[in-house]
């Protein structure tokens, strides 16, 4: 009688941590998979930005063609970044490009037709949009990394997460090349 | 921040708990003193149905009597990009985006799940916000949908309306002299006790209700900040707002609470607070400023 309690009781136990088991381990896939689609998404604006260059480009053209310099800065980052292979040379293509774009606005700003002209203000607040999304996709990516590096760190999860092959993932962060202020050269 | 936002889920726990034990209490209470204990499955089925029919058709019903207008991305190209932004931020679906035609400064969120998002601004506020105002404000609103704050207060309204339902039928019972069963005699101070409580019991409910719906926007507050990382927009945004005399001739007593700032001008006094949708707005100024 006894031993048919205690046998009970252990198959409850068993019962429940394998419930826990399963539940950790859901969760740590719903974070991962979640991390690498905040990741696409990042790649998903820079790309949008690259696509919005060339419409900007001869949108100011139309206004400001003697700026030839601007113009070929930013042609010059735009390829830059289709060519880049590393991390580190995609980190540092981003960087031109904004420094660029930065520069093609700055320019723009002497020109009041221009900056009167709907296309040009339509592109000028697609590509700000897009910049804040770019922003914001790096900050859910950086959130999201965070928890699970957290549930991987933490106990008792941490118990399981090796076994399971759940490794820590590394922030998106900005190198130390981009901490210099970006400069906007006439 | 972090703080403020787990402190206010325990508030809500704690506060949907406090709600149960009021209604298992009344319910305790209305089987002694009514001995007809079949007529309480009857009610709250009564009551769910009811609110979950409301519940699937609420995001319809609420755009309708706001006259809001969907916006496009032609008209309004900001607001949809900055709306984007924030959906990404928040790692959700893009809510569809309604105007509400009105000068005074406003904005809210419904639907029931993040998929069936609706998030609404009146032409207001984007008149009078600036970016940094304008993203704070829709930061909070998109922090409502991602804490399924419509679902939850759906199930508090739920829970308010069987409490009041049930101290209803308890207080008719009385006036009908309705002991059927003689439990030897019927304990007399039981049925004093029950006549307090089912003529307390509404009030309880509903400061519960609006005590939970306060919680909730502090907890959207916050969390709109996390999205935003700067909580001074939406600190500025709303001393805008409180500053604000224009009435919003949309809204009234029965969507007032859904708005991000209450658009019942009410006046003063501490029994304001404890029945009103929403915190103070210098309290809320304040929390924000101390992130």
């Amino acid at each position: 009688m006894a031993i048919g309690l205690i046998f009970i009781v252990l198959a409850g136990i068993a019962v429940l941590l394998l419930l826990w088991v399963v539940f950790t381990y859901n969760r740590l896939v719903v974070l991962r998979n979640r991390i690498n689609n905040a990741w696409s998404q990042i790649d998903v604006q820079l790309r949008r930005r690259y696509d919005l260059i060339p419409n900007l480009v001869e949108a100011v053209k139309g206004y400001a063609a003697h700026e030839k310099g601007t113009f070929e800065k930013v042609t010059e980052a735009r390829a830059a970044m289709a060519s880049a292979k590393t991390v580190a040379e995609q980190g540092e293509a981003q960087n031109m490009i904004t420094g660029a774009l930065k520069t093609l606005f700055a320019v723009a700003e002497a020109y009041p037709q221009l900056k009167a002209n709907e296309n040009f203000m339509m592109l000028q607040e697609e590509l700000s949009g897009t910049e804040s999304k770019i922003a914001y996709a790096r900050q859910f990516y950086n959130d999201t990394v965070m928890s699970l590096n957290t549930l991987i760190q933490t106990f008792p999860a941490s118990m399981i997460a090796g076994t399971f092959g759940f490794t820590q993932h590394d922030y998106f962060a900005m190198e130390d090349v981009a901490r210099e202020p970006v400069k906007v050269q006439f | 921040m972090y703080e403020q936002i787990s402190s206010n889920v325990r508030g809500s726990v704690l506060l949907i708990l406090a709600f149960i034990v009021v209604i298992v209490g009344l319910g305790y209470l209305f089987t002694q003193v009514t001995g007809y204990p079949e007529i309480l499955p009857l009610a709250v089925a009564f009551a769910v149905i009811s609110s979950i029919g409301s519940y699937y058709y609420s995001d319809k019903i609420v755009l309708a009597m706001a006259h809001a207008r969907p916006a496009t991305k032609e008209e309004y190209p900001h607001l949809v990009n900055s709306v984007e932004g924030l959906a990404i931020a928040a790692g959700l679906p893009v809510p569809s985006i309604y105007i509400v035609d009105d000068s005074a400064p406003n904005a809210f969120a419904t639907g029931r799940n993040p998929r069936h998002a609706a998030l609404a601004v009146t032409t207001g506020l984007l008149d009078k916000m600036d970016r940094t105002e304008l993203e704070g404000v829709i930061g909070h609103e998109m922090a409502h949908v991602k804490d399924y704050d419509i679902r939850f207060m759906t199930l508090v309204a739920i829970l308010a309306g069987m409490a009041v339902l049930i101290a209803d039928w308890l207080l008719r019972s009385f006036w009908w002299g309705g002991r059927r069963r003689n439990r030897g005699g019927g304990n007399p101070i039981v049925l004093v006790i029950a006549l307090v409580v089912a003529i307390l019991a509404p009030i309880f409910a509903t400061l519960i209700k609006l005590a939970i719906s306060r919680h909730r926007e502090f907890l959207a507050d916050a969390e709109g900040s996390m999205l935003t990382r700067y909580p001074d927009g939406l600190a500025n945004a709303l001393e805008k707002i409180a500053a604000d005399t224009e009435p919003l001739e949309v809204a009234n007593k029965a969507t007032a609470h859904m708005w991000i700032a209450n658009p019942l001008k009410e006046h003063g006094g501490w029994t304001n607070n404890l029945f009103s949708t929403h915190p103070p707005i210098e309290e809320r100024i304040r929390r924000l400023r101390a992130m």
